[in-house]
């Protein structure tokens, strides 16, 4: 047992309006710059849909993430290409995403609303494309170009995880009584077990030893472009102007000095939580090559409880900082994830082993209408007064497993009986309107009690700031600054191990001729 | 004259190339980069980038082997059908050289999203590289067996470059074209450490070696007593 520490994050589904707030937030401060306009480290997807960049969960396109394969299932390998493969392919990746496949970024000409000669028709700003400078005549995509089109043939129907979904299911997401939608904030999941890594023949990208932040080092990267293939998730960009991939650093700055990253401070649903878990690194292989179905208990299984004392020793043992074993008992992720099993990993099934967790949102399990009325109380294996069936429910619940258990149902099922429970429990406690065998039953149906559901809500719905966000500053001792005072002469940078864990950049990073 | 162009030249293209590349290399890490545009244009760089990559990495490995082991190469060659045959491949990569080179020319001509991202020294590599390998197509069709004779012409000159007492009988009674193609080999070279040519020294073979993960730490972590190595599985 190696135990290190890693940042790992909880998204409540059910709190995201969609304000893309967190979005605008990373935007201002980090991809404001030449050739990272397309990319958005922060992103909120409506689903269904086709998300960003278009259809980027369609692996047989993309060829992202790890595949377990050989004779019983032994060898995990790169869904992309093998290391030959790798060096063979690098003239050409066969499969790397084209700037089409997010948009082509671009401004506005409003210089022209000032200086347009006087004529009888009003002036336009017309759009100039960032990349080219030209004029352009027609705009095809943007980001978010599918935001809150739940029901739309063109986005919602292309979503991948769609592709077992029958004709009726298609047509009756259409129907305008019907139509569904939720969303899907995304940021790098900083996996354990990471494609873009593991993708990299430069080895430029690597995980920090002390959090588990995934990072590519600019002066190592050269522009293989394999890492953007890697990731199953598209969430490294590839920089056209510099030429160098660039990612969520989950804003390490703040990070180290004890703030949460910029997105999680400014989320204004308040659906984000961050806190550090214990994981067994000697089990990172093991558990990425388990069954598909049993991919969520696996990821469960490799963070370790922060209270067993075996568990402190080893972390000890392996130079975890007192500070941060304290930080990981009062971690809201551990308690998402682990305790209450609530939280579930984004497509698991792509074995990256994504430590960014999301809990599924209740509102799509919602009753179906039934001639314009909520078709609440028609069978008896109701949820309780606000809920259908989950088997009834808007959105299938083969669609949520597609997204978050590997496509194992029953997973879905009891985080959903839970969340149900939480509900009715408050509901009953508040509004007082549920008679106490049904508590009692949504209670057990959820696998869960009073005190738990007490916990889950007090996290829901009221966490302080320091409850969300519990990550301890850097140790001073660890710190960069204090290993390496001197600057590198020639360079300007500091030396050999500061350049490698990719911090005090002091040259102007600029194309190169 | 001669021992301008064939010893000093030659002197100072590659000293150029070693000094400027390191000194780069210490100054500014982050310009080394393929500056990859494939972002930007995907289908005419695979008729472009994969024949000439392939293509001159080809060639040049013939160029180096007959340089590096000038006897063996010659003992190869001395059978007339392993000639035949080492010339039609060479031809074989060097037009797929040429032509690759060709496409990635207008490929950066037309495009505005690639023109977008073109320096001036990408034009002056392109233009240079152009010549060089049509240089090298046409000395190869008109001058026949070359991969025989540059082993007594270039390899000999070159040998005494290496070695310090400069040789230039080998190769003054050349035709001018051959010429050429040697000095503007030392052109490409010279201009190596002021353009993206830099790339190609940074090819990564050490991936086929590297465990696939990489965990980096401010301080080497020690695990249960052991040293802690930065290598995740592999
Ligand atoms: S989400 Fe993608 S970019 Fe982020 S660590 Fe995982 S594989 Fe790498
Ligand atoms: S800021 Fe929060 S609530 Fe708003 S879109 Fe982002 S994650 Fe959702």
């Amino acid at each position: 047992m190696e135990i290190r520490s890693q940042v790992s994050m909880v998204f409540h589904l059910d709190k995201c309006i969609g304000c893309h707030t967190c979005t605008i937030a990373c935007k201002n401060i980090w991809t404001d710059r030449k050739g990272t306009e397309y990319m958005y480290w922060n992103n909120v997807e409506t689903k269904p849909g086709t998300g960003y960049p278009t259809r980027w969960e369609d692996q047989t396109k993309y060829r992202g993430g790890w595949v377990v394969e050989g004779k019983r299932q032994k060898r995990l390998r790169l869904r992309l290409q093998g290391k030959w493969g790798t060096l063979t392919n690098i003239f050409y990746n066969p499969v790397l995403p084209q700037l089409d496949d997010y948009f082509e970024p671009w401004t506005y000409d409003y210089q022209n609303l000032f200086n347009a000669p006087l004529a009888d028709e009003q002036p336009t700003a017309r759009a100039i494309s960032m990349v080219t400078g030209k004029y352009m005549d027609t705009i095809e995509a943007g980001p978010n170009w599918d935001d809150d089109l739940g029901g739309s043939q063109v986005y919602a129907n292309n979503d991948p995880n769609f592709a077992g979904a029958t004709q009726e299911e298609l047509r009756q997401l259409q129907e305008i009584d019907r139509t569904v939608f939720f969303y899907l904030p995304r940021i790098c999941n900083h996996c354990l077990n990471p494609g873009c890594v593991a993708a990299c023949p430069q080895g430029a990208i690597y995980k920090r030893g002390e959090d588990g932040v995934v990072l590519v080092s600019q002066e190592r990267c050269r522009a293989w472009r394999m890492c953007v293939s890697g990731c199953p998730y598209k969430k490294t960009y590839f920089n056209w102007s510099t030429g160098k991939a660039e990612k969520c650093i989950l804003c390490y700055p703040r990070l180290e000095s004890g703030q949460p990253p910029a997105c999680f401070h400014s989320c204004v649903g308040r659906i984000r939580y961050i806190g550090l878990v214990l994981y067994d690194a000697d089990a990172i292989e093991e558990t990425a090559k388990a069954p598909q179905e049993s991919l969520v208990q696996a990821q469960r299984d490799v963070i370790k409880d922060p209270f067993d004392p075996e568990v402190i020793a080893a972390a000890k043992a392996s130079g975890v900082p007192d500070s941060k074993i304290t930080a990981a008992q009062q971690s809201p992720v551990y308690q998402f994830v682990k305790k209450w099993k609530l939280a579930l990993p984004l497509h698991p099934e792509f074995r990256t082993l994504p430590m960014l967790f999301y809990v599924p949102p209740l509102g799509p399990v919602l009753a179906k209408t039934d001639k314009g009325v909520y078709d609440n109380v028609a069978d008896d294996s109701r949820l309780g007064p606000l809920m259908s069936s989950l088997e009834r429910s808007r959105v299938p619940l083969r669609y949520m497993a597609s997204l978050l258990s590997g496509g194992n149902e029953e997973i879905i099922r009891d985080v959903y009986r839970k969340l149900v429970a939480v509900r009715v429990y408050m509901r009953a406690k508040k509004v007082k309107d549920i008679p106490a065998e049904e508590v009692e039953k949504a209670l057990t149906d959820g696998k869960t009690n009073a005190a738990e559901v007490e916990a889950i809500f007090r996290l829901t719905s009221l966490p302080t700031y320091e409850e969300r966000f519990v990550v301890p500053p850097m140790e001073r001792d660890m710190s960069v600054d204090s290993l390496f005072p001197a600057l590198d002469p020639v360079s300007r940078n500091y030396p050999v191990r500061k350049g490698e864990v990719g911090v005090g950049f002091h040259t102007d990073p600029a194309r190169g001729p | 004259m001669n021992e301008v162009l064939f010893v000093a030249f030659p002197y100072v293209a590659v000293a150029l190339a070693i000094f400027g590349g390191v000194y780069r290399y210490r100054r500014n890490r982050f310009s080394y980069s393929t500056l990859s545009s494939q972002l930007l244009e995907n289908r005419t760089l695979f008729w472009g980038s994969v024949p000439w990559h392939y293509g001159i990495v080809i060639v040049l490995l013939a160029h180096l082997l007959g340089f590096l082991m000038p006897s063996m190469w010659q003992a190869i060659m001395a059978g007339q059908y392993t000639l035949y045959t080492i010339e039609i491949i060479g031809y074989a990569f060097g037009l797929a050289a040429l032509v690759g080179l060709c496409v990635l020319f207008v490929r950066r001509l037309t495009m505005e999203r690639i023109r977008a991202v073109t320096s001036p020294m990408d034009w002056v590599l392109l233009a240079d590289l152009l010549l060089q390998v049509g240089l090298g197509v046409y000395v190869s069709l008109v001058y026949r067996w070359g991969a025989d004779w540059f082993v007594n012409t270039a390899v000999p000159w070159l040998v005494s470059l290496v070695s310090l007492n400069p040789q230039t009988q080998y190769i003054t009674s050349l035709p001018l074209v051959v010429q050429l193609h040697m000095l503007n080999g030392f052109l490409v070279i010279a201009l190596f450490p002021f353009s993206r040519l830099v790339h190609l020294i940074m090819f990564p073979f050490w991936y086929l070696w590297r465990p696939y993960q990489l965990v980096i730490s401010n301080r080497p972590v020690t695990t249960m007593g052991k040293a802690h190595s930065d290598a995740e599985w592999a």
